[in-house]
């Protein structure tokens, strides 16, 4: 598989869960730290939470993207606040839960396949 | 809906030709200067994939030195592109740029709301009401179909999860809440159980709760009156407070300000009446639309 049709089957979002201290802290600034030193492109928002409410635009553009992968919190609230913005989430995604997984675990699926295909360019 | 769909930036970070890269350190200062000043960040790389334009205006972020790329006014179908040159520059004067393009684009300021609400799934909702009869805030509605939903989300009393208490079904999630199954966390069967005997609040305080607090003021009042002693009264209701608080996890001040059982069902009708005057009204736009005409009307 090369580089590019690696990258192109899924789409990343971090959620920095900005506005309460619910996500350890170590754990997110972890999984950030993680794919701002990878190779993948990502989109980071700064909380679903406070975009759901809002209807941010944003929630409509993420939930129109296929093979999302989201770094967030339990997927039960996190497919609910999408649903809430009237932008249900697509039935294919992974939702990483930063509240109870660790930021190496999360890192290494999000950035994994990415690291390989980097290999694969370089051997 | 208190929130109308709001028009935000879009934050794009780029380190493509024509923009030197960053180190991976000031990448992650630069990002996180701007999450926590809540703007969303979006990295491209090439051959990754990002979420598709809409919209939002653009702030495109980069070391772009001396030729940086020509910025474009909305069109249609496309967004507006501001082009902001970051060289040189620490995360905190990244952030101010943003903002600055912000101001000047004339687009509302993130983060003015602590986004404490709560969230209905669906799949267990069985559209009760509990919920919008407990609720002291006005928080809760109903759409043209009679369905539960969240009306004004800026309403809710932040920390208060006391509607999600009383959900038979666990259906309601506070997804900043410390503890599961409130904050998301799959419901276990457990679960339920617990939190089907918290539904019938009263039984807490041995009866109906609204009764049970009347006689406990009442004994106070009595107390009070025959002891004339103010402090003993008030700790009285403090304790039976405590008690609730200790159960329901309520903050003090949403106790202090618990409706009577009156108030609860006239807020039930009013919801009620509510929603048929809108069923009536989405009823009578049907029929206008499917009516034939009269001659009159056609001018015949």
């Amino acid at each position: 598989m090369s580089r590019a049709e690696g990258q192109k089957t899924r789409s990343i979002v971090y959620c920095h869960c900005a506005y309460a201290k619910v996500i350890d802290p170590e754990v997110k600034q972890k999984v950030l730290e993680g794919l701002c030193a990878s190779e993948v492109a990502f989109e980071a928002v700064p909380d679903l939470c406070e975009m759901s409410a809002r209807k941010d635009p944003a929630i409509a553009r993420l939930s129109a993207t296929s093979d999302l992968e989201i770094a967030a919190c339990f997927p039960r609230a996190v497919r609910w606040l999408f649903h809430a913005a009237q932008h249900p989430l697509p039935e294919k995604v992974t939702i990483h839960n930063m509240r109870e997984e660790t930021a190496d675990e999360i890192v290494a699926r999000l950035t994994g396949a990415s690291r390989e295909q980097e290999q694969e360019l370089s051997s | 809906m208190s929130h109308p769909e709001q028009e935000r930036l879009r934050v794009v970070l780029y380190e493509g030709p024509g923009s030197q890269r960053l180190a991976s350190e000031e990448r992650l200062e630069t990002m996180t200067a701007l999450l926590e000043g809540g703007y969303g960040v979006t990295r491209p790389r090439p051959g990754g994939r990002v979420s598709p334009e809409d919209e939002s205006t653009v702030v495109m972020l980069g070391r772009f030195g001396e030729t940086p790329p020509a910025e474009s006014p909305a069109e249609e179908g496309r967004p507006a592109v501001l082009v902001r040159d970051i060289a040189n520059q620490a995360s905190m004067a990244v952030l101010e740029q943003v903002e600055a393009a912000r101001d000047g684009a004339g687009l509302p300021a993130p983060g003015k709301w602590t986004p404490w609400f709560p969230v209905v799934d669906y799949d267990r909702c069985t559209n009760c009401m509990q919920c919008l009869t407990f609720c002291l805030f006005d928080v809760y509605g109903v759409d043209k179909e009679g369905q539960i939903q969240v009306s004004n989300e800026d309403k809710c009393k932040t920390s208060c999860p006391a509607c999600s208490r009383v959900c038979p079904e666990v259906a309601i999630l506070f997804p900043k809440y410390k503890k599961g199954p409130i904050n998301g966390a799959e419901v276990k069967k457990e679960d339920v159980q617990s939190e089907s005997m918290k539904v019938d609040i009263s039984a807490l305080l041995g009866g109906d709760l609204y009764a049970s607090l009347r006689d406990r003021q009442d004994t106070a009042r009595k107390r009070f009156s025959t002891e004339r002693d103010e402090s003993r009264a008030l700790l009285e209701r403090k304790r039976c407070l405590a008690e609730l608080k200790e159960t329901l996890d309520i903050p003090d001040e949403v106790l202090m300000t618990l409706p009577s059982a009156g108030d609860i069902e006239e807020r039930a009708r009013r919801a009620k009446e509510k929603a048929e005057k809108r069923r009536a009204r989405s009823k009578t736009v049907q029929d206008e639309t499917q009516r034939v005409p009269s001659q009159d009307e056609w001018g015949i």
